[in-house]
């Protein structure tokens, strides 16, 4: 999950399929007991593999004789290179777990892995934080998702012609992806809904019409589809097929009009996508609006903390006492509380995640906020080269993050108000470490320790207090009692 | 009552003085162990590790990633100059000369005899009015002899001593084939002083992460017996001051190590856990000690139990152990017999 090139894959498959493959392909009964007879494999593409180390950084599993061996090792590459890329090669030929299989939900770790990623091999750097986000996001929703991609790191490493890491399923369906500008992606996002709803709207409206000539049967079928699960939507995807076949056959402008957006009756995903850059400067303002319209949009922030594309200028989001770019005496604001101010319209989703503290509680918000049928925004903490660590070590940097308190994880749902419940959920302990514990291991702070300890030490005091501070603050906010 | 002592040709007015530990790091912590009767401070260890990595290590995340990308040529402003570890720790010592009025003993931790050294000379020209060097030495390689182990202690010994002229102290772990012999050698190489003992702190696994992880484990009383038995038996025997450390927790074992032949212990857990102003209370309580007995000064006692000094030298030798054992048998614990 966390390989940000997407190299690492796992399959479950029929074992039947081992008859054929190559003498060194390595493999494992599937531990899932909805899977008790199949065989399971994780592959690397050794060819694509940057050698970051994050997966073997990450990997809890170590040998029982050999501590320092895990289940997975660094090896040199050119002794390998050839039998992993025969083994590579016959592991794409497995199919993909069909997505409305029923044995199992995608709602976890595990399950999740079985996913094929949509988003792959990309050029951002070795060890990124942001892209096994994006990879994530195009694993659960790639097949149907729209992105509008700011600019920034995301839209370099999302877009760099005439190559891109956004790829398709077997079945050919993949993201449609574009990258608008910094400071209008939200807006340009809220147009592929707007766009999406008009077309839903006209279409049904001439199912309608065409409703004897189509058959009632299928027309309501398709206007009452529950697409609320992976097996719905993969219904509704065969039930416009048929249409379309049989719009094909009928003579009427309005059944070729149909043909054409007949394919907006399948459940879509809009995303808009975007560093910190774009989301806490350039592009706030219409991030803000887009949060207050209401609109079914889904917004992930790739948050590192600086202007990292362009070369480490401080945002919004900076973190009190970081050196940046035009922060050369290191920030002395506190980090712009995104989260809280678009919780303050009480009809967003929100949630902070950090895929370093918690894998789970990142798939649990992001599936969450693509099912909440209105705005929702995920700020996902991403280490980066522009913090100056040691890549291999960012997600130790991400957990280290969430128990110093200087990011805190939490859901905010409004659909538990009605309910009774107080709709923030925090998923994190608040500070269990000194803020130094973590800062300290990056350049970006150190370097000021370094050259103006003084300034130093006394940003670190009030990041220290307005760290508890917050804390307390949302301890309050989801102890709050909630009416209904 | 004179508690006044000598060490490293300094006078110090007791000699209950704190060790090199986080206890001084910075000059309002060094400032506070003054306010609290420090007679002198051995300011925290600069690392050799310090003065070699921490300008790279900053340096290369600084420069990584940079000039690799089209639209970043780099990711950090350009502050000029950096403090790093050395230099930090020079203007500590630069301060904590100007703004107090006790000795200030530097502190270098090091085993090579790479070009670190110099840092020495830095730390004189500072304004240190001693230098403690602190050799922690884990020989791992089964091929390394002992005489090489402790030609390495004797080689980093000179080449340290090369660089100063302030007086020399040297802290050294207890793990040596003949420490008597070893630490003499240390004493012709130049040191003034001998610091008993570096305590090895032990790594830990933790059996959930299956990791080995460092953890330390603050010394008690009963860590005061190894270095009051190297102390007595080398006290009058090669020509260096002893500082004893490690176990120093009242003023019973302050009493112990000068009778053993220390002219100062020094202290470094008992004032992490109960705070500087545990200086005065030990010396408040030594005092008492002393007048009770009827000593006139410190300087009378340092020594009197060194093995030079005791009727039965073999207290401190084989014979020692055999009765040790031997007293086993009334089997305190009333458990076995």
């Amino acid at each position: 999950m966390v390989c940000p090139h997407a190299c690492i894959r796992s399959k479950v498959y029929d074992g039947a399929l081992l008859e054929t493959a190559p003498e060194a392909f390595k493999s494992t009964t599937a531990k899932w007991r909805e899977f008790a007879d199949k065989k399971f494999t994780i592959q690397v593409s050794t060819e694509d593999c940057t050698g970051c180390t994050l997966c073997v950084e990450t990997c809890p599993a170590k040998n029982k004789s050999a501590v320092g061996l895990k289940a997975i090792n660094m090896a040199e590459q050119r002794p390998l290179r050839e039998q992993e890329r025969t083994n590579w090669e016959f592991f794409l030929g497995i199919p993909d777990l069909p997505r409305d299989t029923e044995a199992i939900r995608f709602n976890s770790v595990k399950n999740v892995q079985l996913l094929r990623p949509l988003f792959e091999f990309s050029g951002a750097c070795a060890g990124c934080g942001e892209t096994p986000y994006v990879k994530l996001l195009s694993q659960l929703y790639g097949d149907r998702a729209l992105i509008g991609n700011a600019t920034g790191c995301s839209s370099i490493y999302g877009g760099n012609l005439p190559t891109t890491p956004w790829a398709v399923d077997a079945q050919g369906r993949g993201p449609a992806w574009a990258n608008s500008l910094f400071e209008d992606n939200a807006e340009f996002g809220l147009g592929f809904r707007l766009t999406l709803d008009s077309h839903n709207n006209y279409a049904k409206v001439v199912l309608g019409q065409l409703a004897a000539q189509i058959g009632d049967g299928l027309v309501d079928a398709i206007m009452t589809a529950d697409q609320s699960t992976e097996a719905g939507i993969c219904a509704q995807r065969t039930r416009v097929a048929d249409l379309k076949a049989k719009l094909a056959g009928i003579d009427d402008p309005r059944a070729r009009d149909l043909i054409v957006v007949a394919d907006t009756l399948v459940k879509k995903s809009v995303w808009m996508l975007g560093g910190d850059g774009w989301a806490y400067d350039i592009g706030y303002g219409g991030l803000d609006h887009v949060l207050s319209t209401g609109h079914d949009v889904n917004i992930l922030v790739l948050d590192t903390e600086v202007y990292s594309n362009t070369g480490g200028q401080a945002s919004k989001s900076t973190a009190m006492g970081a050196v940046a770019k035009f922060a050369a005496g290191g920030k002395p604001s506190n980090k712009k509380d995104l989260g809280r101010m678009a919780m303050a319209y009480g009809t967003a989703y929100v949630a902070q995640v950090s895929l370093g503290a918690s894998d789970a509680q990142t798939i649990k918000a992001f599936t969450e906020a693509e099912s909440y049928p209105g705005p929702s925004i995920i700020i996902a903490y991403s280490h980066c080269i522009a913090h100056g660590i040691d890549m291999a070590k960012g997600l130790q940097q991400q957990k280290a993050a969430v128990e110093s308190g200087a990011f805190l994880t939490y859901r905010y749902d409004p659909r538990l108000v009605p309910q009774g419940k107080n709709p923030l959920q925090l998923d994190c302990k608040g500070p269990i470490i000194p803020l130094q514990d973590f800062i300290y291991n990056e350049n970006r702070f150190r370097m000021l320790q370094a050259s103006n300890p003084a300034a130093a030490a006394e940003l670190l005091d009030q990041a220290q207090k307005g760290v508890k501070a917050h804390w307390k603050l949302y301890q309050q906010m989801a102890a709050a009692e909630v009416g209904v | 009552m004179d508690l006044r002592t000598n060490y490293l040709g300094l006078d110090l007015a007791h000699p209950i003085m704190p060790s090199a530990s986080p206890l001084s790091k910075g000059l309002d912590k060094v400032k506070r162990l003054e306010d609290a009767g420090a007679p002198a401070i051995t300011v925290y260890s600069l690392f050799e590790e310090q003065i070699d990595q921490e300008s790279h290590q900053l340096d290369h995340f600084l420069e990584f990633g940079t000039d690799s990308f089209a639209e970043a040529l780099s990711y950090f402003p350009d502050l000029g100059n950096y403090n790093v570890g050395p230099d930090e720790y020079l203007n500590l010592i630069r301060d904590a000369k100007q703004n107090t009025s006790i000795p200030i003993i530097g502190s270098l931790n090091g085993v090579s005899d790479g070009g670190w050294t110099r840092y020495a000379k830095l730390i004189q020209e500072a304004g240190a009015d001693a230098l403690e060097l602190n050799v922690y030495y884990i020989p791992t390689d089964p091929k390394l002899t002992s005489a090489d182990v402790e030609s390495l202690y004797i080689d980093v010994v000179k080449a340290v001593r090369a660089e100063v002229t302030i007086p020399l102290a040297v802290k050294v772990g207890p793990y040596f084939s003949s420490p008597a012999n070893v630490l003499s050698r240390i004493v012709e190489a130049g040191a003034d002083g001998l610091v008993l003992f570096n305590r090895f702190y032990q790594p830990d696994f933790d059996l959930e992460a299956l990791e080995v992880v460092p953890r330390v484990v603050l010394s008690t009383s009963d860590d005061l017996r190894l270095p009051l038995r190297w102390t007595a038996i080398l006290h009058g025997r090669i020509g260096a001051d002893i500082a004893l450390t490690s176990g120093v927790h009242c003023h019973e074992d302050v009493i112990k190590a000068l009778m053993a032949g220390a002219s100062v212990v020094q202290v470094a857990a008992e004032l992490m856990h109960n705070g500087p102003s545990r200086i005065k209370e030990l010396l408040a309580a030594l005092t008492a000690w002393l007048e009770e007995r009827e000593y006139t000064s410190v300087k009378q006692m340092i020594g009197s139990m060194s093995q030079k000094s005791v009727r039965e030298p073999a207290a401190f030798e084989r014979a020692n152990y055999m009765k040790a054992l031997a007293s086993w048998s009334d089997d305190p614990t009333g458990k076995l017999i």
